[in-house]
């Protein structure tokens, strides 16, 4: 056997680069840690943190030199068996559920009138959409302006209508729905934007074979558009109600935090913001916070459920 | 079952001509193929009989009726789809029975009809599931069912074959084909595929750009075409082109570096005068080749051997240009010998240089 390492190296040397420190993954490293460090103490320390809290008596207000005092389940058993709790979660309840369905109801019949080609679409398109792109402050606060007793609204129903003036922010049984009124106007463009997205995303063909086949203007809906959308108005559902259960920017505005004549409009997070911030029981404030996020979740889990059976059709 | 008849029949998107001034007519009960190349307008014309298209002149008859103006459900005509086009959410039986609803038969009468057709296309233990948990052949057949329970006066398909592998493609051609026969149906039928043409149908339409090219049954299409497009559309390998002239002195065909001695009355035909104004076409099955030079022969050189199990596809470089032709499988060479090519006075195509228009 002849001696390996005199054999000729055929292998190039290897190249050291300039910038050889500078790997893909040291580019991936340097992008993600200011994320990730912001996710850090921005969100997830203090997720842990209030889960601690919800544990204890503690204020953040008065109790700044003490450590927080651990009552385990107490303040989960104090708020479950507190009527007032369920009270608000009602509440809530009662303003997501017309709120979300008024606007797919809405935002679904608008997508199908825009769902074809005419002049003016991307005009008119556009206009619908500017609801959805202001601040929800800016939204609440002149809905409150045309909402007071001799506001723009009122005079309107007066002299046109001819009907008496309604108290839109201060009836016991009308709070709520002003503010289910106010998240409409917002929020039917974003439903409208995600049907449209659903119903241009419909193949022509099946429309065609229905009409070679006769099929009524019923069937074409109920058996092609209705299930072709379906799926896409599923998760538009589910961010709406999400988003509407945690409202508060608008019911703050128009209600403050009370929530309105006898707390009829005071919604979950408003309570929380209450408690929390108000009464500065930070310990029950953060139990409150976590009891609203498992609605959320199980909420959100219900509909991922009907939307998987949806998109594999039942 | 009735007959089409299309009429001077144009059709335009903005500036685009689609179809233009298409004149065609199908008979009661034949299985008429709509041939040509992406874009020719083949979908185009098919749509107009369906009413999914509004033609901008003519007329559309279907049983001497002018249906321009119709709805598609007014025509009576059944639509089969390329993409099959069913609907989502139905099963297979209620796919089929669709049409039928409409037309508000009994339950019992409906589901009689569909399990009728649904034996007929071999898809009764498909009925309860959904398309969604079909192959493509099943979801053909479905979409084939779904327009047979009509009984509808003509069957229009838009390729509904080319979606589907290669081994199930051939199967349907023999399947539908039968189908046709015992419905006695009337089909249209629309491909770009010339040896799904080739195989199934009565008649061949050829349309290029719009323009109806010839219509004939497919022996004819294949060996009498009308122009060189035809030509080369039809055939596979694609006809072998070569540009020539006329040397009437001594009645021949001249091309660089060959000729070929023309019989009958082939000369009476061609027009006076020389120049390279002809291209002369033949088929790669109707080129001998021998190792026997003559003087009636041409020599090349086998670039490529392509064997196809039964017979050996030669590519043979004749001066610049490189022509196809087929050998018996026994027939055994390799790249770089030299052949002699003979033409056969026969069995050749000529056609003008200009017009394309087949002269011979």
């Amino acid at each position: 056997m002849t001696n390996l390492s005199s054999a000729p190296r055929t292998q190039t040397p290897r190249m050291r680069p300039r910038f050889g420190w500078f790997s893909d993954r040291w580019i991936a490293v340097s992008f993600l840690t200011p994320t990730m460090l912001l996710l850090l103490f921005m969100t997830v320390f203090p997720l842990i943190w209030s889960l601690y809290l919800s544990f204890t008596e503690w204020s953040v207000a008065r109790n700044t030199r003490e450590a927080p005092v651990w009552v385990g389940t107490q303040n989960y058993v104090d708020l479950l068996t507190n009527e007032r709790t369920w009270e608000r979660f009602v509440v809530t309840g009662q303003f997501v559920v017309p709120a979300v369905v008024i606007e797919l109801v809405l935002g679904f019949a608008v997508a199908m009138l825009l769902n074809r080609k005419f002049a003016g679409r991307g005009a008119l398109m556009t206009g619908l959409l500017i609801p959805m792109m202001l601040s929800p402050v800016v939204v609440a606060l002149f809905w409150r302006f045309m909402m007071q007793g001799d506001g723009v609204l009122n005079y309107y129903i007066e002299a046109v209508l001819g009907v008496p003036p309604v108290q839109w922010l201060t009836g016991r049984s009308v709070a709520l729905w002003s503010l289910v009124l106010v998240d409409v106007w917002m929020w039917t463009p974003f439903m409208m934007l995600i049907s449209l997205a659903g119903l241009s995303a419909v193949p022509k063909y099946l429309y065609e074979a229905a009409a070679v086949y006769r099929a009524s203007a019923w069937f074409r809906f109920r058996h092609i558009t209705l299930p072709m959308v379906t799926p896409l108005l599923l998760i538009a559902i589910i961010f709406r109600m999400m988003d509407a259960y945690k409202l508060f920017d608008q019911a703050f505005v128009l209600f403050g935090l009370g929530g309105g004549p006898g707390r009829s409009a005071q919604t979950a997070a408003l309570y929380i913001y209450q408690v929390a911030f108000d009464q500065f029981n930070t310990g029950e404030g953060s139990a409150l916070g976590y009891i609203m996020l498992v609605v959320i979740i199980a909420l959100a889990n219900i509909f991922i459920r009907v939307l998987n059976q949806a998109k594999t059709g039942q | 079952m009735a007959s089409l008849d299309m009429q001077q029949v144009s059709k335009s998107f903005g500036r685009t001509k689609a179809l233009s001034e298409l004149t065609l007519s199908i008979k009661d009960g034949e299985f008429l193929i709509l041939l040509g190349p992406t874009g020719a307008g083949k979908t185009t014309t098919l749509r107009c009989v369906a009413g999914l298209e509004k033609p901008e002149t003519g007329t559309i008859s279907i049983n001497r009726e002018n249906v321009v103006g119709l709805s598609p459900a007014e025509r009576d005509v059944a639509f089969v789809f390329q993409s099959y086009a069913l609907y989502p959410r139905k099963t297979v039986f209620e796919n089929m029975a669709f049409p039928l609803q409409a037309r508000r038969l009994s339950p019992q009468e409906i589901t009689r009809q569909v399990e009728e057709i649904a034996s007929k296309l071999r898809i009764t233990e498909l009925l309860q599931r959904r398309p969604t948990e079909l192959s493509g052949g099943q979801q053909q057949r479905v979409a084939l069912g779904r327009a047979m329970v009509r009984r509808p006066q003509v069957f229009l398909m838009d390729e509904p074959l080319t979606n589907l592998d290669f081994k199930l493609r051939v199967e349907m051609r023999a399947e539908l084909k039968r189908l046709q026969k015992e419905l006695g149906a009337t089909f249209f039928y629309v491909t770009n595929d010339q040896v799904e043409a080739m195989s199934m149908a009565d008649r061949i339409a050829i349309l290029d750009h719009g323009k109806l090219q010839q219509v004939d049954v497919p022996e004819d299409v294949y060996s009498r075409p009308a122009n060189q497009f035809v030509a080369a559309f039809v055939g596979s390998p694609r006809m072998n082109f070569m540009p020539c002239s006329v040397d009437s002195s001594q009645r021949r065909l001249v091309g660089s570096g060959w000729h070929m001695v023309l019989a009958g009355d082939a000369l009476e035909r061609l027009s006076k005068g020389s120049g390279l104004r002809y291209v002369f076409g033949v088929r790669a099955e109707d080129v001998q080749v021998t190792r026997e030079a003559n003087h009636e022969t041409i020599a090349g050189k086998v670039y490529v051997t392509e064997p196809l199990g039964d017979r050996t596809l030669l590519d043979i470089q004749l001066g610049e240009t490189m022509m196809k032709v087929k050998v018996p499988a026994t027939f055994v060479t390799h790249p770089g010998e030299t052949l002699h090519l003979r033409f056969d006075a026969q069995r050749f195509h000529l056609f003008d240089q200009q017009s394309g228009e087949t002269i011979v």
